[in-house]
């Protein structure tokens, strides 16, 4: 344990580095997959049929397993940075369209019919009513990709991707030597500190971003 | 990571159980049924027939061919569809057990201990898993399996936990009111009734199994990663996208038949 820690201090600066690398390019999908994931729900939402539609594509692609996913990217993207942000697109963006379209389905009908008759239009009712009232529920959709994606992230370091996978990948191909486990435990353990933060942080953003009027 | 809403499985489970209640009224209820269960592995044919093509296509080299051949396909293939299978089996074993006994009145103060247990568990990412297990026991099938276990118990267990709890009270006295045991009462009124609650669970396990189980290349217990795992390092694209093209047909596959599974499965009446 106390050799665990020693190697921890050891290794700060490149585990750091590791992690700054993982949680960017999951924050950079992140953002991404939240642009079009939004937009799809809000486009979708008041159709149930396209709502179904949509749900079952981005249901196709969480289904498909990401180490195979990552490698169809190969002949396309390459190795490396882009076919990783592609596929955590992808992944991330089942919780976000159904939670923006429970959100805005979930919005009371008499609440958006008084802001028509006070003579709003439908853009102005959107971003004054509906999202609002629904952000609390997209956000919630957002932190639960962030966790996926956090997860995931870790394997793109088999297709030379960023982030902490590399350490275990590493510690795996080092298998029966002491650093091995020392660099799997780190890399671990990397992740599950990257998921909490991360988990910390939407709580923040939540009670920061959310109106105040529908906070519980 | 405190409710349960808020967990990735959980939102894949919960995901799965809205859409079946989506589906499950109104006119088009019928397309999307139609989408399942025929536009699905319309696609998937031709997802195969299009590999096939291409690899015809093109002039393999000896160290392709070592790879692409019916013979490393299907031994890879069954590898991995041992894996899952098994790990399902076992997942659905211990999970519906161990939701079971935590949903007993007398064990009930259990429930909130093992879901947190369980959400903390989920942070750990499924190849830190796998490796550590490689690490501090072997490398094969046996740990692989248990890792693949371990790793996808919890969206049953939880279902099951829900399952069982949203089970109307009044029907469990009812049944005990006629005479029944408390062992009938599970058996033939709690169980039925979170069937279909518990399968949107065991789909999401599977799901999440055939995805791990690709990992599983990289402890050596072989499967489709195999195909992708060579190609990668022999530098091969051939081989890359077969493996990975067939690892996602066949976990495409496996979700068509779960689907079903689950609309046959469903109790009557439900």
């Amino acid at each position: 344990m106390s050799k665990f820690l020693d190697y921890l201090e050891f290794r700060q600066d490149h585990l750091t580095e590791l992690a700054i690398e993982h949680a960017q390019v999951v924050a950079i999908a992140l953002v991404i997959a939240a642009v079009i994931g939004i937009s799809t729900g809000i486009a979708v939402y008041r159709s149930e049929r396209a709502t179904t539609v949509a749900l079952a594509i981005v249901g196709t692609f969480l289904t498909i397993p990401s180490f195979a996913l990552l490698a169809l990217f190969i002949p396309i993207f390459g190795l490396g940075y882009e076919p990783t942000v592609v596929a955590l697109v992808m992944y991330a963006l089942l919780p976000i369209v159904r939670n923006t379209v429970t959100g805005l389905q979930e919005v009371d009908p008499a609440v958006v019919e008084s802001a028509q008759g006070m003579g709003m239009s439908r853009t102005r009712r959107l971003m004054r009513i509906e999202l609002p009232l629904a952000w609390p529920i997209i956000l919630t959709g957002l932190r639960v990709s962030a966790l996926l994606l956090i997860g995931i992230a870790a394997i793109a370091a088999a297709v030379n991707g960023p982030g902490l996978g590399e350490d275990i990948f590493s510690g795996l191909a080092r298998i029966g030597s002491a650093t091995a486990t020392n660099m799997v435990l780190g890399g671990v353990l990397g992740v599950i500190v990257l998921a909490l933060l991360s988990d910390l942080f939407f709580l923040l953003l939540g009670r920061l971003t959310t109106s105040r009027g529908t906070r519980a | 990571m405190s409710t349960p809403e808020q967990t990735p499985l959980a939102a894949a489970a919960v995901a799965q159980g809205r859409a079946t209640i989506v589906e499950a009224d109104g006119e088009h209820a019928r397309l999307a049924r139609l989408g399942r269960y025929l536009i699905q592995p319309a696609v998937l044919v031709v997802a195969c027939l299009a590999l096939f093509l291409w690899l015809n296509s093109l002039e393999l080299d000896s160290i392709e061919k070592r790879r692409i051949n019916a013979d490393f396909i299907s031994q890879a293939l069954w590898e991995q569809i041992k894996l899952v299978v098994a790990s399902t089996f076992f997942v659905v074993v211990i999970a519906v057990s161990l939701g079971v006994v935590v949903t007993r009145p007398w064990a009930r103060f259990l429930s909130p201990v093992v879901l947190a247990v369980a959400n903390i568990g989920q942070a750990v990412p499924s190849i830190g898993l796998l490796v550590i297990l490689a690490l501090v026991w072997d490398i094969g099938f046996t740990p692989a399996l248990v890792a693949l276990v371990a790793y996808s118990v919890v969206p049953v267990l939880r279902n099951t936990m829900v399952g069982l709890q949203q089970v109307d009270r009044s029907l469990l006295e009812a049944g005990r009111g006629m005479g029944m045991t408390k062992t009938a009462v599970l058996v033939r009124i709690e169980l039925p009734l979170a069937v279909p609650v518990i399968l949107a669970g065991v789909r999401t396990a599977l799901i999440i199994n055939v995805g791990t189980a690709t990992l599983a290349t990289f402890t050596g217990a072989g499967g489709l990663g195999d195909l992708i795992n060579n190609g990668l390092r022999l530098g091969r694209q051939p081989v890359i996208v077969t493996g990975a093209a067939l690892t996602a047909i066949l976990a495409l596959t496996i979700d068509w038949l779960a689907g079903i599974a689950e609309d046959v499965l469903r109790p009557k009446g439900l």
